[in-house]
């Protein structure tokens, strides 16, 4: 009897041995790219921010329904004027080799992306911080831009101008930190598995390029208790339609992106482990502000009004994008979006009134031939839209449309280098969560951005204005006027609002739909 | 046989130098570049990176800097994934792209060579005429196609084998990529074998053999050297480009090889990438086609190096 029981015994401590060796939860997770780099400063994609957000923490950060929250920063003010900054580390942050995270950790991150040196792309992000844009000129010292420890736990930030979507920019993955004894003694390579030194939830352990990036749990993360996933596997599933396959195989928990003619095949399959929501992404096309007959605001509000958005967002986006009569995305906290004054209207009664503008013009039948040639780049959704905005337009205003498409690249350098065109396809994900990141597009001073040269002096005025407001409700109301001119204008024409696209397992837990579509793996928990 | 395999290695080098400097400047008149992105740059930002990068030198001079590099055995940093030099990309990707690529080799050259002496010793018989309408569809169906339809099969219906990613390597991994990137090779083979088979079988050496009564399989084996010929100088450019990777095979296996570096560097405008995997292919073609003049001396004894 004895024996047996021994016996017993042994079994049970060895089940539980094996279950404790296989407690280790790993998240497999489709990431959609490769990223081009791990170096925070150099990135510009969501999908290098996905694995960056997951290894490192910045002074705020989102919760898993995205919004802002306290990160490496455990509280901050900021001065009655607008203009400083001060942040308070946590005391127990350290960073995964088990150094505490420090102040001048972030100077000295701050610094490395305005250094002209580094030639990071995304450094105008933070011009609003005092002298950053001199000093990402070459013109002063990275020592005198506006950041600065003022102890081992204060990090204080001077900016330039109040600037209301400050906290916002400081979620951007290019104002995460770097472990700077580390970056200085390997330099370029201190991305690399093995020299990577991060403060966030997980840390570095494998990069294999093509294949998967390995995260493992960081033990010195302070809220290491509750990260629930020890493994995450990073997947650059680029081939969404392999990668759709490999879900339903179950080799992936979650995947970014799906083929959006693939959306009613798979809701009908996976039901609701298909997650469409609505984010910061606005499809439009670029009018050319400058050139007869697109610099009559009648002709680019009768082209604008003779599109059928209901139409493209149902039947080419298959539902997987909602029409848009703004610029700014519908979802930022405390911002209204204006609507173009049609967007009331039935389709039918637009078109009436889009041949009564086009007449007016003196341009359609009997008047002068409407010509117009649309842009886009190569991209099946991008050609299936020209398409049919080319029929509707046909149909409608007897304009006669021509298409042209290029690459990526010729099509973003042809615009961005003023080359001539009618009309171009475009468009914007936020970079942060603030209006002002859109309306950005329409000012006359972006000298890149600003497709169409679009150009109202009132509208400048009022984002300026804006700017200057330090009362969110004031400026919320300010933003919108300035919204309503350039829809009024029609300087460009809105025509959709992308849904960000994931497949999410019913194994999974703790994944959240959200506008700023964020999702750290430190939030996922998995059922095996 | 040594200092003809020399003569021809030194002989490459001019060839190599031209499709170099073809290459470089066909690139580079290619509009947009490296740093034209959705988000556009703002002026200052584009100068720092233009600088840090050596665009704004005159493109002579970006050019023999190139050279100058190249001749050192370095393929200079990547303008996109700027992590890895061009040369530890192609070093870290290449293996993968090598052992998919022969495996998929040796699985056409056997099938193919197989299915065709098989189909050319029945001519015009019905075991023939299957034989070559499967070929023809292998040749006629796309890759783009048969993985996907493996995947489906073998993958989610069958649960058999993964669907995609290298693992560790093992040869579950390796199936479905191998027989996708194979299947239109081994058809092509077969064609080739089954015509040059039949021309030998009716050479006059052949019917010699034949008419002093040597066994079946003696004819066939001194018939297949000559057939042999047109399929091996078809194999050396094939060859080259199946160890150079497929980007089709292996977008959808999601298989870490060379081939979307073909794509994606030239997409991308990632210049020194293009340049990498334009050198590594010739280089490839350079050594298959010597490989196949080498290998033409040991089958034909009319031909001699020496």
């Amino acid at each position: 009897m004895s024996r047996i029981r021994t016996f017993l015994c042994a079994v049970a401590a060895l089940c539980a041995i094996s279950a404790g060796a296989q407690a280790e939860t790993v998240y497999h997770r489709g990431n959609a790219g490769d990223p081009k780099t791990l170096d925070a400063h150099q990135t510009s994609i969501d999908v290098e921010a996905n694995i960056l957000w997951d290894l490192l923490e910045g002074l705020v950060t989102y919760d898993e329904a995205g919004r802002i929250v306290p990160g490496a920063a455990e509280s901050w003010t900021l001065s009655p004027d607008g203009t400083v900054y001060t942040f308070k580390l946590r005391a127990n942050g350290k960073w995964s080799n088990g150094d505490p995270v420090r102040a001048s950790d972030f100077v000295f991150s701050f610094r490395r992306i305005m250094d002209p040196q580094t030639a990071a792309k995304y450094a105008s992000l933070h011009y609003p911080i005092k002298n950053a844009e001199k000093v990402n000129r070459g013109e002063m010292k990275p020592e005198e831009l506006g950041v600065r420890a003022v102890d081992d736990l204060t990090v204080e930030i001077t900016l330039e101008r109040p600037t209301p979507y400050f906290l916002e920019l400081l979620t951007h993955q290019t104002a995460l930190p770097m472990h700077q004894a580390s970056v200085e003694r390997f330099g370029k390579d201190f991305v690399r598995p093995g020299n990577f030194v991060s403060n966030g939830a997980y840390s570095l352990a494998e990069n294999v390029p093509g294949d998967h990036i390995k995260l493992v749990k960081n033990p010195h993360y302070w809220d290491a208790a509750n990260v629930q996933t020890d493994v995450v596997m990073f997947y650059p599933t680029e081939d969404n339609a392999a990668a759709v396959r490999r879900f339903m195989a179950g080799e992936l928990d979650t995947n970014y992106q799906f083929p959006i003619d693939q959306l009613p095949f798979l809701t009908e399959k996976l039901g609701d482990q298909v997650k469409t929501s609505p984010y910061l992404a606005i499809e439009y096309y670029a009018i050319n502000n400058r050139k007869e007959p697109f610099s009559d605001p009648r002709v680019r509000r009768a082209l604008a009004m003779a599109i059928d958005r209901d139409f493209l967002a149902e039947k080419i986006w298959s539902g997987a994008a909602t029409p848009a009569y703004s610029l700014v995305p519908p979802g930022i906290n405390g911002y209204t979006p204006a609507e173009a004054d049609f967007a009331a209207m039935s389709q039918l009664d637009r078109e009436d009134e889009a041949r009564k503008l086009i007449e007016e013009a003196g341009y359609g039948p009997g008047g002068k031939p409407l010509k117009i040639e649309i842009r886009y780049n190569t991209n099946d959704a991008h050609k299936k839209v020209a398409t049919a905005i080319a029929d509707m337009w046909k149909e409608v205003l007897g304009a006669e449309v021509t298409l042209l498409n290029t690459d990526i690249k010729t099509h973003y350098a042809h615009l961005q280098n003023r080359g001539d065109f009618d009309v171009a396809r475009a468009g914007w994900v936020g970079d942060y969560a603030d209006a002002q990141n859109f309306l950005y597009l329409g000012l006359t001073g972006n000298a890149v951005g600003n497709y169409g040269q679009y150009s109202n002096p009132k509208y400048d005025e009022l984002v300026k204005m804006s700017d200057a407001t330090l009362d969110p409700a004031e400026r919320a109301r300010i933003m919108a006027e300035a919204e309503a001119v350039l829809l009024a204008d029609m300087g460009l024409i809105p025509l959709l609002n992308r849904s960000s696209l994931h497949l999410v397992s019913d194994r999974v837990k703790g994944w959240a739909p959200n506008v700023r579509n964020v999702h750290r793996s430190r939030y996922i928990s998995i059922d095996r | 046989m040594l200092s003809y395999t020399l003569r021809r290695l030194l002989g490459a080098v001019p060839t190599l130098f031209v499709i170099v400097t073809v290459a470089f400047f066909l690139v580079r008149f290619a509009p947009g570049g490296p740093f034209d992105l959705e988000q556009p740059l703002a002026p200052q930002v584009l100068e720092n990176l233009r600088r840090a990068y050596r665009l704004d030198q005159p493109l002579y001079l970006q050019y023999l800097d190139y050279l100058g590099k190249l001749v050192r055995g370095d393929f200079g940093p990547s303008y996109v994934a700027i992590d890895f030099t061009v040369g530890e990309m192609l070093r870290r990707a290449l293996p993968y792209s090598v052992t998919l690529g022969l495996s998929a080799l040796v699985l056409a050259i056997i099938g193919g060579v197989a299915a065709g002496v098989f189909a050319a010793l029945r001519q015009n018989s019905a075991a023939d005429y299957s034989v070559m309408t499967v070929a023809t569809v292998g040749v006629t169906v796309p890759n783009f196609v048969v993985a996907p339809v493996l995947q489906l099969v073998f993958g989610l219906m069958l649960g058999l084998l993964p669907l995609g990613g290298w693992g560790d390597g093992d040869l579950a991994h390796l199936v479905m990529p191998t027989v996708a990137l194979a299947l239109p090779q081994m058809a092509v083979i077969a064609r080739l074998t089954r015509s040059s088979m039949i021309e030998a079988l009716r050479a006059d050496h052949i019917r010699t053999l034949r008419a002093c009564g040597l066994p079946g399989h003696v004819v066939v084996r001194h018939a297949l050297k000559g057939a042999l010929l047109p399929v091996i100088s078809y194999l050396g450019p094939a060859a080259a480009a199946l160890v150079t990777g497929s980007v089709v095979i292996e977008k959808i296996f999601a298989i870490p090889g060379v081939g979307a570096y073909f794509v994606e560097g030239a997409l991308n405008r990632d210049y020194t990438l293009v340049m990498g995997t334009v050198v590594t292919l010739a280089g490839f073609v350079v050594v298959f086609n010597l490989l196949v003049d080498l290998a033409y001396a040991a089958l034909d004894p009319r031909v001699r190096y020496d």
